[in-house]
C-alpha cells in the first residue's frame, strides 16, 4: 500500500521539478563542520551549562524554593570559606586522577569502564600494607610501599583485559564492568570476613590505619592534591610529547594503520591499560591514606563511573579537567548545603549533575555539525 | 527435600529475585538488538521504581478512601513504564539524533536516573512525612496470586501458581520478545539495524525510528523491573520507597544479556539462574552443615559468581568467534548516514 503511495507521488513530481525536489529535500539537514573556533566551543559549552541549570532551576521551584537562592547557597556552601573550600578541593582531587587514567584508554578507543574496581584493587593494596606492615617500616618508606602496591594492583587490574583484547578482541566493555564487581565483592569478603575489626563489637568494619599509614596535609588539604596536578602535568607530556602517547593517538584512530606503520598495537594495549588502571590505584591510595584512613566496600563513592563523565566532558585534556573535576566537585559539595538549609534531598545533585551531562553531550553535536534549512540562500542547487 | 535442601522454598525465591533481573535484561536486549548500548539500565529502573510508588501514592491520595487497589496497581505499573521509556527516549535523542558517545550517555543516564529516582522517592517521603508507603489494597494486589485448585496442589502450586502478578508478566514478556525477533518481519528489521545498519537503511527500513522505538520500549521494560523492586519485593518494604532500593541490579542486568548472549529464552533461565545464586547462600549453608557441621561460604562467594560466570561467557565466544553468541554489531556505534 504505501510503496504505491510513493510511486504515484514519484509520477506527480516528475512533471514538475519543483515539485520533485520539494519532496525530496528534507526540512533540515545536517553538514559537518570542519573547524569550529574556540569562541564559539566556549559559547555552546557555556549554553548547555545554563541550559541545563535553567532546568534544574525549574524543578528547584517546583519544589517551592527560589533557584536563584538555592543556587547561590551551593556555591557558598561550597566556595565560600576556606574550610568548605579544602572540603571541596578533597572531593575533586579523586575525579581528577581517575579522569586522567580514563583518558589514556578512551584515547585509545579502550573503553575502560573499569576505574571502580581498578580504584578498589588499589586501595585495598596500598591498606593491606597499611594494615599488617605499618610498624616494620618508617612512614615515609610505609607510604612509599602503599603507593607502589597500589599502582601495581590497579594496573594489573586494568591489564587483565587488556590481556583478552589483545588476544582474542575480548570486548572490553563488558570485561571492565564485570571486573568492578569482582574487586567489590573481594573488598566485601575482606571487610566482612578476614580484615574485620574484632574490636568493633560486631559492626562490619576494618580497622584505622596508623598514623604513620596517612598522608600528610599541605595547606590542609592531604597532598593527594599536588599528586593529582603532578600527575596531570605527567600525563599531558605523556599524551602530547612521547612516542608512546603518540602511538596511543595511532591505535584510538585506526588499529589498521597502526599496523601498517610498525606499531605492536597489543603492546599498547597492554601497556596503557597498566598505566591507565595504574592511575585509577592511585586514587585508591589517595582515598584510604588521606580522606578515609580506612577502607570499606563504599571506597570509591562512585568516583569511578562520575571521572568517565570528566574526562568526556574535557575532551580528554588533562588540563580541562582540572576545571571539570572542580565543577562537579562543586555540586557534590554543595547539595549537601542546600540539604541542611532547605531539605531539598541531596540526590538533588545527582539529577543535576546527570542534567549537565544531557546538555554537554548534546551540545557537542551543534559543534561537529551545522544545520542547513531548505531553502536557506547557502542552498547549492544541482 | 532433598536431603536437608529445602529446593521449594529456594526455588521460589529464586525467582523472586530473578525476575527485576528479567524485567532489565529483556529490555536492555530490545535495545542492544537494534544496535545501541545502553548502559543506563540501572537508572532507568530507578526511574520506573520512583514513578510507579508515586503513581500509586498519588492515586490514593486523591481518590480517598474509594481507592481501587487494582486501579492503583496498573497505575503503578502503567507510569513505571512510561518513566522507564522516557530514560529510554533521552538516550535516543542524544545517541541517534545528536550523535553523543553511547558508553558516556549511558553513564550520564544512570546518573541522573539514580538522582531523579531518589529524589522523587525522597521528596514523597518528606510529602507523606515521613515515608511514603502505599495502602494495603494496592500492596495486596502486588502480592502473590492465588488461584482456586492450582494454587493448592502440594508443591507445584507453591513452585508455579502462587507468585505476585508481575512474575507472569516478565516471563510473557519475554515470550512475547521472542516470538517479535524471530518470527515476525518488524523483529527481523530490528535484527538487521541493530548488525548492519548501512545494509538496513539501504532497503529501505528506517534505522532511526527502529533505534528510538526500541531503545524506549526497552527502557520501559526496565522501568518495570524497577516497580517491581519498589511495589511487590518480598519482605516488608513492599510499597514503600527506600533509598538506593535497586542496588545494582540494573548492572547485573546488563551482565546477564552477555550470559543470555542476546536470547530472551537464555535471559529466563540465567535471571532464574543469577537470582538463585543470590538466594543460595541462604539455603546451600544448612545443607551443607547436614555434614558439615560449622562449614560456610561467605555470601561474597555467591554474589561473585555471576560475573565470573559472565566474564568467562564473553572470552568464550570472543574466542571461538561466534556471531551466534556475540553481541549485535552494530551496538556501542552510532550510525551515520553520510560516513556510509
Amino acid at each position: 500500500m504505501e510503496d504505491e503511495k510513493v510511486t504515484e507521488k514519484e509520477n506527480v513530481t516528475i512533471a514538475g521539478h519543483d515539485e520533485y525536489k520539494e519532496h525530496h529535500e528534507p526540512l533540515v539537514r545536517m553538514v559537518k563542520r570542519d573547524t569550529v573556533s574556540r569562541e564559539r566551543a566556549i559559547a555552546v559549552r557555556a549554553a548547555a551549562i545554563v541550559s541545563a541549570l535553567v532546568v534544574g532551576g525549574i524543578l528547584i521551584l517546583f519544589m517551592g524554593h527560589n533557584p536563584i537562592f538555592v543556587y547561590g547557597d551551593m556555591v557558598n556552601g561550597s566556595l565560600g570559606s576556606a574550610l568548605v573550600l579544602r572540603e571541596t578541593a578533597r572531593m575533586a582531587i579523586p575525579l581528577l586522577i581517575t579522569g586522567m587514567g580514563i583518558a589514556l584508554a578512551f584515547k585509545m578507543r579502550f573503553w575502560n569502564i573499569g576505574a571502580e574496581g581498578q580504584i578498589i584493587a588499589g586501595a585495598t593494596a596500598a591498606s593491606y600494607f597499611a594494615l599488617f606492615h605499618h610498624q616494620n617500616m618508617p612512614s615515609p618508606v610505609l607510604l612509599m610501599v602503599m603507593f607502589a602496591a597500589a599502582v601495581v594492583a590497579g594496573g594489573i587490574w586494568g591489564m587483565i583485559p587488556a590481556v583478552f583484547k589483545a588476544k582474542w578482541n575480548t570486548n572490553e566493555t563488558l570485561f571492565t564492568l564485570m571486573l568492578n564487581y569482582i574487586a567489590l565483592e573481594g573488598i566485601r569478603y575482606l571487610q566482612y570476613g578476614p580484615w574485620r575489626d574484632p574490636g568493633m563489637m560486631g559492626f562490619p568494619v576494618i580497622s584505622m590505619f596508623n598514623i604513620s599509614a596517612r598522608l600528610p596535609r599541605v595547606f590542609g588539604v592531604h597532598v593527594g592534591w599536588i599528586i593529582a596536578l603532578v600527575l596531570v602535568a605527567l600525563v599531558y607530556i605523556y599524551m602530547k610529547k612521547s612516542k608512546q602517547g603518540y602511538e596511543i593517538t595511532v591505535v584510538g584512530e585506526s588499529i589498521q594503520t597502526a599496523r601498517y606503520a610498525g606499531i605492536n598495537v597489543k603492546l599498547v594495549f597492554l601497556r596503557t591499560m597498566f598505566i591507565s588502571g595504574a592511575i585509577a590505584g592511585i586514587t585508591g591510595f589517595v582515598t584510604v591514606a588521606g580522606a578515609n584512613f580506612t577502607i570499606s566496600e563504599g571506597v570509591t563513592g562512585g568516583v569511578g563511573f562520575t571521572a568517565i563523565t570528566v574526562a568526556w566532558l574535557a575532551k580528554l585534556n588533562p588540563a580541562a579537567m582540572i576545571a571539570i573535576s572542580v565543577f562537579l566537585a562543586i555540586l557534590q559539595k554543595g547539595s549537601g548545603t542546600i540539604q541542611t538549609i532547605y531539605n531539598i534531598p541531596e540526590s538533588a545533585a545527582q539529577l543535576l549533575i546527570g542534567l549537565i551531562l544531557f546538555f554537554m553531550l548534546g551540545c557537542e553535536f551543534f559543534l561537529n555539525f551545522k544545520l542547513v534549512f531548505k531553502n536557506s540562500k547557502k542552498e547549492v542547487t544541482e | 527435600m532433598v536431603g536437608g535442601f529445602d529446593f521449594t522454598n529456594f526455588f521460589f525465591m529464586a525467582v523472586i529475585a530473578a525476575t527485576p533481573l528479567l524485567f532489565a535484561t529483556l529490555g536492555e536486549i530490545l535495545t542492544e538488538k537494534s544496535g545501541s548500548l545502553n548502559l543506563g539500565v540501572e537508572g532507568m529502573m530507578f526511574m520506573g521504581a520512583a514513578a510507579g510508588i508515586a503513581a500509586s501514592y498519588f492515586y490514593e491520595t486523591a481518590a480517598g478512601s474509594g481507592a481501587s487497589g487494582i486501579v492503583s496497581a496498573l497505575l503503578a505499573v502503567l507510569i513505571g513504564f512510561l518513566a522507564g521509556a522516557f530514560g529510554g527516549f533521552i538516550y535516543s535523542l542524544l545517541t541517534v539524533t545528536l550523535r553523543a558517545n553511547q558508553n558516556v550517555t549511558g553513564l550520564a543516564l544512570t546518573i541522573f536516573g539514580i538522582g531523579a529516582g531518589n529524589l522523587i522517592g525522597e521528596l514523597l517521603g518528606i510529602r507523606a512525612g515521613g515515608f511514603t508507603t502505599v495502602s494495603d489494597s494496592t500492596k495486596s494486589v502486588f502480592s502473590g496470586i492465588s488461584i482456586p485448585f492450582l494454587s493448592d496442589i502440594p508443591v507445584i502450586g507453591r513452585l508455579f501458581f502462587s507468585y505476585n502478578f508481575m512474575v507472569y508478566l516478565a516471563v510473557a514478556t519475554a515470550v512475547l520478545l521472542i516470538v517479535l525477533l524471530n518470527k515476525t518481519r518488524v523483529g527481523l528489521n530490528l535484527r538487521g539495524v541493530g548488525e548492519n545498519p548501512a545494509t538496513a537503511d539501504a532497503v529501505g527500513i528506517n534505522v532511526t525510528k527502529y533505534k528510538y522505538i526500541a531503545a524506549s520500549v526497552g527502557g520501559g521494560i526496565c522501568g518495570l523491573g524497577g516497580v517491581y523492586i519498589s511495589m511487590a519485593t518480598v519482605g516488608g518494604n513492599a510499597g514503600t520507597w527506600i533509598d538506593n532500593c535497586i542496588a545494582g541490579r540494573g548492572w547485573i542486568a546488563v551482565a546477564l544479556v552477555i550470559f543470555a548472549a542476546w536470547r530472551p529464552s537464555r535471559a529466563i533461565i540465567g535471571a532464574l539462574l543469577f537470582g538463585g545464586l543470590s538466594a543460595l547462600w541462604l539455603y546451600f549453608d544448612p545443607w551443607l552443615q547436614t555434614f558439615l557441621p560449622n562449614a560456610s561460604i561467605p555470601q561474597q562467594i555467591y554474589n561473585v559468581l555471576p560475573f565470573i560466570a559472565t566474564i568467562l561467557v564473553l572470552i568464550f565466544t570472543s574466542i571461538r568467534q561466534s556471531k551466534e553468541l556475540s553481541q549485535p554489531k552494530a551496538c556501542g556505534t552510532n550510525y551515520f548516514r553520510e560516513e556510509r
